[in-house]
C-alpha cells in the first residue's frame, strides 16, 4: 500500500501550519520527517492519521483519493499512529489498552478478557519487553507504555505506522530495541513515517527523509546520499556553525558542595562539588535518579540524609524557597507542566519567582515588571510580539528562554537545568547553549541534566554519571566521550 | 486496502506474524487467575472494595453490640428501604464519574420524574403509560445533558448544575410548590412496588440489589461500559483509538437519567406522594458513596458494587445515630468526616504504592 499526501494545506486562524505539502510513503520504507518546532510535522501527522481533515489537498492510497474525518477511519484504512504524548489509559489493563479500538473484540456486549489477554500476550511477545498484559498500563515504565502503543497500532493490521518522536523518553538500550523492531516492521512491508529531532536516528534508521520548514515541504532526500549538515541546514534554512560554544575557562572556587545526600529508594550517598563558572553534567539513563537528586538538592522533595553547602554555608534543605533565596535554582525538565504558566503572559512568567522585586507595597508594579521583563527578553533574545502575550503562543525555544529568564531574575549563583533543550529545535538549541556558556563565564555554577549525550559531551567541563541512584563515576577533560559515559551509565564499570 | 485480495493478504501476514511468534516458543499461559477476569469474590479482592467490606462488617458488629435494636429485622428492613432508592441513583452517578464527568441533576430529575408521573396518574392516564412518560422525562433530561456534554462539549459540572436547577424548578412550576397526593390513586401493582415484600424483603430493596448486581457485571464485563472506563481514564486515547466519545457520553447521561427516573417512580410508589423537594441533596450523597466505593473524580475508576457498599455504609451510620438518639445535625458532619477519611486512606495507599 502506498500512501500519499498531495498539496495539503491546513491553517489554524491566521497561521498556515501546512502549505502545499506533499509526501509519499512506499511499502517497506522508513521515511524520516524532520523540521524545527512549528514546521508542521505534527499537523501533517494529524492529517494523515485522521485527527483532523486538511483544508485543501488530497490523501491518496494506492492512487485512490480517501478522506478521513476521524482517527477511526484512518485506522480502518490501515494507518496506525503513535503520538508523541502517549495515549495510554492508565487505569486499564495493557490488554484492554491494546484492543480498545477493536469493535469486533470489545463491542457493546460481553468482553472475553481471557481471549484479549492471550492475544495481547502473543502480540507483546515479539517485543521482549516483559510486559504482563493484565497489568494496569499506568504501572508500566514510559518505555513499556510506548511498546504498548506500538503494539496497539500494529494490532489493527496497519500497513502504515506513524511514529512521532518515539525515543524522546526512552533510554538508549530501549531505543535500540525499538530500532530493531522498526526495521523488522519494514522487512514485513510496513511503511513507517518516523518523526524525530535526532539526526543520529534519521541517519541510522531511515531510507528517505522529508524536510519541512514553516509549513512548507522543503525537500525529500535519500538518506544515503546526503550528510547530516545538509539536512540540518535545509531544516533551519541557514548554516549553523559550531553548536557548542563552551570553552573551558579558569575554574573558580567551590560554589556548591553536596555531601552524602540520600533519599530512600531514589538515590544514596551522593557527594560532589561544583565550582564557580563550571558546567557540570549529570548523566545517566532515565530513571537513574538524576531529576530526583536535583530536586532533593534544592529542597523540592524531602531528603533522608545528607547536607548541601552553598559557597561554604550550609543550606537548610527544607523548602525550595530557602534554596532560591540562597541563589540555588532548578529549571524542571517539563517546562509546560513544571516550569511555566502557559496561560499567563511573558512578563508575569518572568517575575513569577521574584515577585518581591516587582512588588511595591501590596501590589505588583506593572511598569517595573514590564521593564524588567523587557530587559531580560533583550539579553536572552526572546522573540515575542508583546510582553503581555500569553506564553502558550510562543515557540518551544522562546518558552525555554522565558523559563531561564524567570530564574535568572532571582539572581542565582547555581542553576540546575533539567533537560534544557528538550523538544526545542536546532536553532533554539544553539542559542540556549550560547546562553549557558555566557552564564558560566559570568561565574554562575551550572548543572545540566540531559539524556542527550552530544549535549553533555559538547557542553560540560565535567560529567557525573549516575546509575540506579548512585554516582558511578566522574569523567572530565578528554575522557568525556560517549563510550566512557555509557559504560558508567549502564552499570558495567 | 479496499481490495478484498489485499485485505486477505494483510490478514494472512498478520496471522503469519502471530504464528511465527507462537512458534518462537512464547505460549500464553493457559490459566490466568489474576486481573481482569473473575467473579464477585475477585472483584472484592482485586478492587478496592475489600477493606470497605471489612469496615462495614466491623461497623455492623459494633453497632449491634451497642444497640440491640440495630439487628432486628424491622430496623434492617427500614434502613434498607431508606438507602435502596438512593442506591439506584448512585449506580447512575458512578458511571458518570467513571466517564470523567459528573451528574449533579440526579436528585432533581428524581423529583421531576415523580411529579410528572404523579401528575399524569392524577389526570387519569393509565399507570403503565404514566410510568413510561416518567421514564421518558428522565431519559430526556439525560439526553439533554448528554448532548450538551458529548456533542457540544460543555463542562459536565456546569451542564448538570444547570439541569439540576431546571428539573427542580420545573417540579415547582408544575406543582406550584405543593405536593401531589397519590393516596387511593395508585394501582395495587404500584403499591406493591412501593411497599410490598418478598419473603420479608421489600421489593424496592430487591430492585436495588438487582440493579447493583446487573450493573456490576455490566460495568466489569460489557464492552459498552468498558469503553466508558477508557474514556474516563484517558479521553484522548479513546478518541485516537477510534471510539465515538460523544456517543459514549450521551449513553452515560442517558443511563444516569434513566436510573434517576426509576428511583423517582419508586419514590412515589413508596410514599404515595410526589413532592418537588424529593431527592434534595441526593447528588452529593451519591458522589460521596461512589468515592467511598472507589470512584475517582478524575475518571477511569469506580465500580457499581463499591458504590453500593458506599451508600450502605453511609446509611448504617445514619441509622445508628438515629438509634442512639444523636441529633440529626450530627449526621452530615459525620458523613463528611467519613468521606474525607475514605479519600485520605485511598490517597495514602496510592502514595505508598507509587513509592
Amino acid at each position: 500500500m502506498v500512501i500519499q499526501a498531495e498539496g495539503v494545506y491546513k491553517h489554524f486562524g491566521a497561521t498556515h501550519a501546512l502549505a502545499d505539502v506533499s509526501i509519499k510513503l512506499h511499502e517497506g520504507e522508513i521515511h524520516g520527517l524532520v523540521g524545527e518546532n512549528g514546521a508542521g510535522k505534527s499537523t501533517l501527522i494529524n492529517v494523515l492519521s485522521g485527527v483532523f481533515p486538511p483544508d485543501a489537498g488530497n490523501l491518496l492510497i494506492d492512487g485512490r483519493p480517501v478522506s478521513f474525518q476521524t482517527p477511526r477511519q484512518a485506522l480502518e484504512t490501515g494507518i496506525g499512529s503513535v503520538h508523541q504524548e502517549l495515549a495510554i489509559c492508565p487505569h486499564i489493563t495493557v490488554a484492554e489498552n491494546i484492543f480498545m479500538g477493536h469493535s469486533d473484540v470489545i463491542g457493546w456486549g460481553p468482553v472475553n478478557f481471557r481471549h484479549i489477554s492471550r492475544e495481547a500476550e502473543i502480540l507483546l511477545s515479539a517485543f521482549h519487553a516483559g510486559i504482563n498484559p493484565r497489568a494496569k498500563a499506568g504501572e508500566l515504565s514510559i518505555a513499556q507504555q510506548q511498546v504498548v502503543e506500538i503494539v496497539k497500532a500494529l494490532s489493527c493490521n496497519c500497513k502504515v505506522l506513524i511514529l512521532d518522536e518515539p525515543t524522546s523518553s526512552l533510554t538508549s538500550s530501549e531505543a535500540e530495541s525499538l530500532f530493531d523492531l522498526v526495521r523488522r516492521l519494514r522487512a514485513s512491508g510496513i511503511a513507517i513515517l518516523y518523526v524525530s529531532h535526532r539526526m543520529s536516528e534519521i541517519f541510522g534508521l531511515c531510507d528517505r527523509v522529508t524536510i519541512l520548514r514553516d509549513g512548507h515541504h522543503i525537500d525529500t532526500l535519500v538518506v544515503s546520499e546526503v550528510d547530516r549538515q545538509t539536512v540540518i541546514n535545509r531544516m533551519v534554512g541557514r548554516t549553523l556553525s559550531n553548536m557548542y560554544p563552551h570553552k573551558r575557562e579558569e575554574k573558580g572556587g567551590v560554589l556548591l558542595e553536596v555531601r552524602g545526600l540520600m533519599r530512600k529508594g531514589r538515590y544514596h550517598d551522593v557527594s560532589f562539588t561544583l565550582h564557580k563558572g563550571e558546567i557540570l553534567g549529570l548523566s545517566g539513563l532515565v530513571g537513574s535518579g538524576r531529576t530526583e537528586l536535583a530536586r532533593g538538592i534544592c529542597g523540592i522533595d524531602r531528603v533522608d540524609a545528607g547536607e548541601v553547602y552553598l559557597a561554604g554555608k550550609k543550606l537548610p534543605i527544607r523548602r525550595f524557597r530557602d534554596a532560591i533565596d540562597q541563589g540555588l535554582v532548578y529549571l524542571p525538565e517539563d517546562r509546560k507542566i513544571g516550569g511555566l504558566f502557559l496561560g499567563l503572559n511573558i512578563q508575569a512568567n518572568i517575575s513569577a519567582a521574584s515577585l518581591r522585586q516587582v512588588m511595591r507595597g501590596l501590589f505588583i508594579n506593572r511598569r517595573i515588571e514590564k521593564e524588567r521583563a523587557a530587559s531580560f527578553a533583550r539579553t536572552l533574545n526572546i522573540k515575542y510580539g508583546s510582553l503581555v502575550q500569553l506564553l502558550r503562543e510562543l515557540s518551544g525555544g522562546n518558552q525555554q528562554k522565558t523559563m531561564v529568564a524567570k530564574w535568572l531574575s532571582t539572581n542565582p549563583r547555581v542553576i540546575i537545568m533539567d533537560e534544557p533543550t528538550r523538544g526545542i529545535d536546532v536553532g533554539a538549541k544553539a542559542e540556549i547553549y550560547i546562553l549557558i556558556d555566557r552564564l558560566a563565564k559570568e561565574g554562575i555554577g551550572i548543572v545540566i541534566i540531559s539524556s542527550e549525550l552530544p549535549e553533555i559531551i559538547g557542553m560540560c567541563d565535567r560529567v557525573i554519571v549516575m546509575y540506579e541512584g548512585e554516582c558511578r563515576g566522574t569523567v572530565d577533560g578528554e575522557r568525556i566521550n560517549e563510550a566512557s559515559i555509557m559504560t558508567l551509565a549502564s552499570g558495567h564499570a | 486496502m479496499h481490495e478484498p485480495a489485499e485485505k486477505e493478504e494483510s490478514q494472512r501476514m498478520a496471522t503469519d506474524l502471530k504464528n511465527e511468534q507462537r512458534e518462537g516458543g512464547v505460549e500464553a499461559p493457559a490459566a490466568t487467575t489474576y486481573g481482569v477476569r473473575g467473579g464477585l469474590w475477585q472483584s472484592i479482592r482485586g478492587m478496592r472494595s475489600g477493606p470497605l467490606i471489612l469496615v462495614i462488617v466491623a461497623m455492623i458488629v459494633i453497632f449491634w453490640s451497642i444497640s440491640p435494636f440495630f439487628g432486628t429485622a424491622e430496623n434492617l428492613s427500614t434502613t434498607a428501604l431508606g438507602f435502596a432508592i438512593n442506591g439506584i441513583v448512585v449506580i447512575g452517578m458512578v458511571l458518570t464519574l467513571i466517564s470523567g464527568g459528573v451528574d449533579l441533576s440526579v436528585g432533581s430529575v428524581l423529583a421531576l420524574v415523580g411529579i410528572v408521573t404523579a401528575r399524569f396518574i392524577v389526570l387519569g392516564v393509565s399507570h403503565p403509560i404514566a410510568i413510561v412518560i416518567g421514564l421518558v422525562a428522565g431519559l430526556f433530561c439525560g439526553l439533554v445533558n448528554g448532548l450538551l456534554i458529548g456533542k457540544v462539549g460543555l463542562n459536565p459540572l456546569i451542564t448538570t448544575l444547570g439541569m439540576m436547577g431546571i428539573a427542580r424548578g420545573a417540579s415547582f412550576v408544575i406543582t406550584l410548590g405543593t405536593s401531589i397526593s397519590l393516596y387511593n390513586q395508585l394501582s395495587a401493582g404500584m403499591i406493591y412496588f412501593g411497599s410490598g415484600a418478598i419473603f420479608g424483603v421489600p421489593v424496592i430493596v430487591i430492585a436495588f440489589v438487582l440493579i447493583v448486581a446487573v450493573g456490576d457485571v455490566l460495568f466489569r464485563r460489557s464492552g459498552a461500559a468498558r469503553k466508558v472506563f477508557y474514556l474516563g481514564s484517558n479521553e484522548k486515547a479513546a478518541i485516537l483509538s477510534g471510539l465515538n466519545v460523544g456517543r459514549l457520553k450521551i449513553g452515560v447521561y442517558l443511563f444516569s437519567g434513566l436510573l434517576s427516573a426509576v428511583a423517582g417512580i419508586l419514590t412515589i410508589c413508596r410514599f404515595l406522594v410526589a413532592t418537588p423537594l424529593a431527592g434534595n441533596g441526593l447528588e452529593l450523597t451519591a458522589i460521596s458513596a461512589s468515592v467511598i466505593g472507589g470512584a475517582s473524580l478524575n475518571g477511569g475508576e469506580g465500580s457499581a458494587f463499591g458504590s453500593a457498599l458506599g451508600i450502605l455504609m453511609l446509611a448504617l451510620i445514619r441509622n445508628i445515630l438515629i438509634l442512639k438518639n444523636v441529633s440529626v445535625y450530627w449526621q452530615d458532619l459525620i458523613a463528611g468526616i467519613i468521606l474525607i477519611g475514605a479519600v485520605l486512606i485511598d490517597h495514602m495507599s496510592h502514595q505508598r504504592r507509587t513509592q
